[in-house]
């Protein structure tokens, strides 16, 4: 017999179950089906306006740095100041996703680009975002071949650019949304929710920034008319 | 007038045993909220000693005795959470596989009180006899906090004692290391925990410590007294009933 | 690790004249509970949450069996593989076989409980792979050789003399010969070093906090990211996860994680959570080949149905420990072996044995804080109190302490014995005690005057004061 076949016999054997138990089946089923929420808090339930101003106070709590920008024409100029702010060399690490294409890049030729998965030099990352979370000032962000994963931890800096329309009010709503995107089951093979820059307490507690991921998280947030 | 609540005293052992005070002061307490109060001469002890050391059988006796003792009355009281707290939550789960006795320990679970909280939240008690010159500070022992919710009770009735400034103590609601047999079965853990609430009662600046449970009071007295410390320690009903001409518990007759 | 939970009270004495290790506990004690205190605060839904959650927990365990063989299909769906191991043994086995067939030299890890619980680490070293740790904590005591002292804080433990010293003595092979003392800088050293490692390993091990059915992901919950990079740089990631971590749903683990990070750190959410689902996708630009997950049992199949089945609940915040006296007083470390606090009081007994392990369940004051903050509301005191049930009925206590537990039970069964006993006995330590109040020693009190006074009883007992009176006693 099998690992598999005995771990799984000593679990029905505990739960007293012999054999196919239909109902505990139904009973399976039915949950796995349901895309039903739990209680679900009241905090980020408001008008989608608030939720973004929600979201800024939440991720701003974080140690997350969001500049407000009326749309993607000043994105490039926002993410130049931002370099500029801490003096990082001008240039950046993008994912290749066609969302940012819509950003006049050209405006700022100083701004040297280049597109892919991150590498140990890289300083910068900058990637968009799939949903932001009201009610904790989370950033989600999924992975597929425009998105590799590797942007949002391997450089010191990540730069995301995240419409306010994509601000949402928890996490339940993302998943609804990830689920009409995608189709039931269907996850993308990461999803990372980030909530602020990368930090440790592991000496003495004391609370420090940049452990192993990311010292900075900076928002560029663009009004797309959503909000 | 309606008839008077007729309430049996669990006065418990380490009362019984140490400070007899406390058991009157209880009673001048209930009789003054209109109690008619009896002390059956059958009890002895609760059972936790055996009950936390694992020894259930014994334990299941003595809480048959305990049953049995108390069945006439309308209320039980203790001046214990610790003790009331395990009639009240342990009792019923001792006789999980004995129907007629879990019915009977539920029976006697629903009538069980601590005796602050019977004071407040039974009798609506908002007055007391005691009179108190001085600041103290209140330890909430860890069985009626978190078993039977006693919180604010002791301190509503303090607040009304005359004279009686009350100040509280930081880390109020951390355990004093008593623990029952735990003290002497892990005493040097026991006497590191209490040796911070020590510190603590003595950063509170009060004159006198309170509580609500012997065992706690014996463990938190202790340490003070073996530190030099002369910061008082009573049983709150001791200062509610105004009944102080017994020297505090671990001092002397100076 | 070899447990050296038997040896509890020695180990407490030893930890109690720690002074480092003592400055590190009151660190954690006011820092965690403060911290978690205001989290709970902050979110009116909190109390109703635990609830949800353990209502959760509740039904995937009557349910386990099922939801696993799921898990394991979507995983296999996605191209990942799920490997059923029943011991710490097979776990290993499993875990070696894929570092074997790709010719692992290195592995990084992510932090793991079950992966100390199978003991991995020293079993890798013997097989020739380096396993190298990257959560902050797990790499310092990596470094000092030593077992994590907390569940969510490895090196809680550690002051920042004593990271500067060891990271002074084990990183001057990186040519990092000056001995730094501050935090960041102590923080940014090792994110250089461990730089390179996440990019150099073959292998990259994490645990899990979740196993997700209705998707076949596993989900990290960590605030440094070391996780993230641990997974998703090494050609090959593993996820060693014992089997009660499974949940049904995407939002039932969402409401999970609103418990878990406020419970724990005091936190709304942790840093970072990752939903990993299969290895990279073919047209995907980074992430591993090969997504494996090893499933402990490791006698947990056996608590279902039983007294510790509520234990399965556990999501390892912390908050347990980070609330507890004894674990205040005495560190992690004390205990013995891999989960310390209230939790490991309730289940080492199960994992290593009750004759190992009997002391953890006693050495607790049933102060009951650690199941008032526990946000899958587990009965931990209860749970104890069933190893003591066990303890004293298989003859594993020791016997004066049964002696004497006996005899005062057979003294409180008789009405009539307990109130001579105790008047002769009141009457004589009154009079002894009246002068003082109290006694600084005396015979057979040993443990209690140890470090206190005995107050001294009035000399009468209430019963017989009573009597006397003529109070009601009701015959």
């Amino acid at each position: 017999m099998s690992g598999r076949e005995r771990i799984l016999g000593n679990l029905k054997r505990s739960l007293g179950r012999d054999g196919l138990d239909v109902n505990a089946v139904a009973a399976v089923e039915r949950r796995l089906a349901s895309r039903n929420a739990n209680l679900v808090p009241k905090r980020a339930a408001r008008p989608h306006a608030e939720q973004v101003d929600l979201f800024i106070e939440k991720a701003t709590a974080l140690d997350i740095t969001v500049a407000r920008v009326g749309g993607l024409a000043d994105v490039p100029g926002a993410i130049s100041d931002y370099l500029a702010e801490h003096n990082l060399p001008s240039e950046i690490k993008m994912a290749p996703d066609p969302a940012l294409d819509g950003v006049p890049w050209a405006d700022r030729p100083m701004l040297k680009i280049t597109r892919g998965r991150a590498e140990i030099s890289d300083a910068v990352g900058v990637t968009p975002a799939f949903r932001a979370i009201a009610e904790t000032g989370t950033l989600v962000t999924v992975s597929s071949a425009d998105r590799p994963a590797t942007l949002n931890f391997v450089p010191d800096d990540h730069v995301v650019v995240l419409n306010a329309s994509q601000v949402i009010g928890t996490m339940e709503d993302m998943w609804a949304g990830l689920r009409a995107d995608r189709g039931d089951g269907d996850m993308p093979r990461t999803v990372n929710m980030i909530s602020g820059p990368s930090r440790t307490a592991d000496i003495q507690l004391t609370l420090i920034k940049g452990a192993h991921g990311p010292r900075r998280l900076h928002i560029v947030l663009v009004d797309d008319g959503a909000a | 007038m309606s008839e008077p609540k007729r309430v049996g005293l669990f006065v418990t052992c380490l009362v019984d045993l140490f400070r007899p005070s406390v058991g009157f002061a209880a009673v001048r307490l209930l009789e003054a909220a209109g109690c008619e109060v009896t002390v059956p001469s059958v009890q002895t002890c609760c059972g936790q000693p055996a009950y936390n050391s694992g020894d259930s059988a014994d334990t299941r006796d003595i809480a048959r005795g305990v049953v049995r003792a108390f069945r006439d009355f309308d209320y039980v009281v203790a001046p214990s959470g610790s003790c009331a707290g395990m009639i009240v939550k342990h009792y019923p789960e001792l006789f999980r596989d004995d129907p007629a006795m879990a019915a009977e320990a539920e029976e006697l679970a629903g009538r069980t009180h601590e005796l602050v909280s019977f004071l407040t939240d039974v009798c609506g008690v908002t007055s007391v006899p005691g009179k108190y010159d001085g600041t103290v500070t209140y330890h909430d022992s860890c069985s009626g906090l978190r078993e039977l919710k006693v919180k604010q009770q002791p301190r509503a009735l303090l607040a009304t004692v005359d004279g009686l400034d009350l100040r509280e103590l930081p880390g109020a609601e951390t355990c004093c290391g008593f623990g029952g047999t735990f003290c002497v079965k892990y005493a040097d853990v026991s006497v590191e925990i209490v040796g911070r609430k020590s510190a603590d009662i003595r950063a509170s600046g009060a004159d006198a410590l309170l509580a609500g449970d012997m065992g706690c009071l014996l463990n938190m007295a202790g340490r003070l007294k073996r530190e030099g410390s002369d910061i008082e320690v009573r049983h709150v009903a001791e200062v509610l009933a105004g009944m102080l001409n017994q020297p505090a518990i671990g001092d002397g007759q100076s | 690790m070899q447990p050296t939970s038997h040896a509890f009270k020695q180990n407490a004495k030893r930890a109690m004249v720690d002074t480092p290790l003592q400055e590190s506990l009151r660190r954690l004690e006011t820092g965690f509970t403060a911290a978690r205190q205001a989290a709970a605060d902050g979110l009116p839904e909190f109390e109703d949450l635990r609830d949800e959650a353990r209502g959760i927990k509740n039904h995937v365990l009557e349910h386990l069996d099922l939801y696993l063989e799921r898990f394991e299909s979507r995983v296999t769906e996605k191209g990942g593989q799920v490997h059923w191991c029943e011991t710490p043994r097979d776990a290993r086995n499993a875990i070696l076989e894929i570092c074997r067939k790709v010719g692992a030299r290195t592995v990084t890890k992510g932090k793991s409980m079950v992966a100390e619980e199978i003991a991995l680490n020293p079993f890798l070293e013997e097989n020739g792979i380096e396993p190298v740790e990257t959560d902050l904590g797990e790499y310092i005591i990596q470094l000092a050789d030593e077992p994590p002292s907390h569940i969510i804080g490895p090196a809680v433990h550690k002051t920042k003399d004593q990271v500067s010293d060891l990271f002074h003595e084990h990183h001057q092979k990186y040519g990092k010969t000056e001995r730094i003392e501050e935090p960041e800088a102590l923080v940014a050293e090792a994110r250089e070093i461990l730089r390179q490692k996440y990019f150099d390993a073959d292998v990259g091990i994490t645990g899990a906090n979740f196993l997700i059915a209705e998707t076949g992901s596993t989900v990290i919950v960590t605030n440094e990211g070391n996780g993230d990079l641990t997974q998703m740089l090494p050609r090959i990631h593993i996820v060693v996860a014992s089997l009660e971590k499974i949940v049904p749903t995407l939002e039932d683990v969402s409401t999970i994680l609103r418990v878990l990070a406020r419970s724990a750190t005091g936190q709304e959410m942790s840093v970072y959570t990752t939903f990993s689902t299969g290895p990279k996708r073919p047209e995907d630009l980074d992430g591993p080949d090969e997504f494996h997950v090893v499933l402990l049992d490791n006698g947990r199949s056996e608590m279902l149905g039983t007294e510790l089945q509520e234990l399965l609940r556990c999501i390892r915040c912390g908050a347990c420990m980070n609330h507890c006296p004894v674990y205040h007083a005495v560190g992690g470390h004390t205990y013995g072996w891999v989960y310390p606090g209230p939790i490991g009081a309730a289940l080492d007994p199960h994992l290593i044995g009750l004759e190992e392990a009997r002391h953890l369940p006693n050495a607790s004051t049933f102060c009951g804080r650690c199941e008032e903050v526990c946000p899958m509301r587990i009965p931990l005191p209860k749970i104890m109190r069933h190893w003591r049930e066990q303890a004293f009925e298989h003859h594993v206590s020791p016997s004066p302490e049964r002696f004497a537990i006996r005899l005062w039970a057979a003294i409180a069964k008789r009405p009539m014995l307990y109130h001579l006993g105790t008047r002769i006995a009141m009457a004589v330590l009154g009079r002894l005690g009246r002068r003082r109040g109290r006694f600084a020693s005396l015979p057979l009190a040993g443990g209690w005057t140890g470090g206190r006074d005995l107050p001294a009883p009035e000399g009468r007992t209430f019963q017989a004061m009573w009597a006397a009176r003529g109070g009601r006693t009701g015959r």
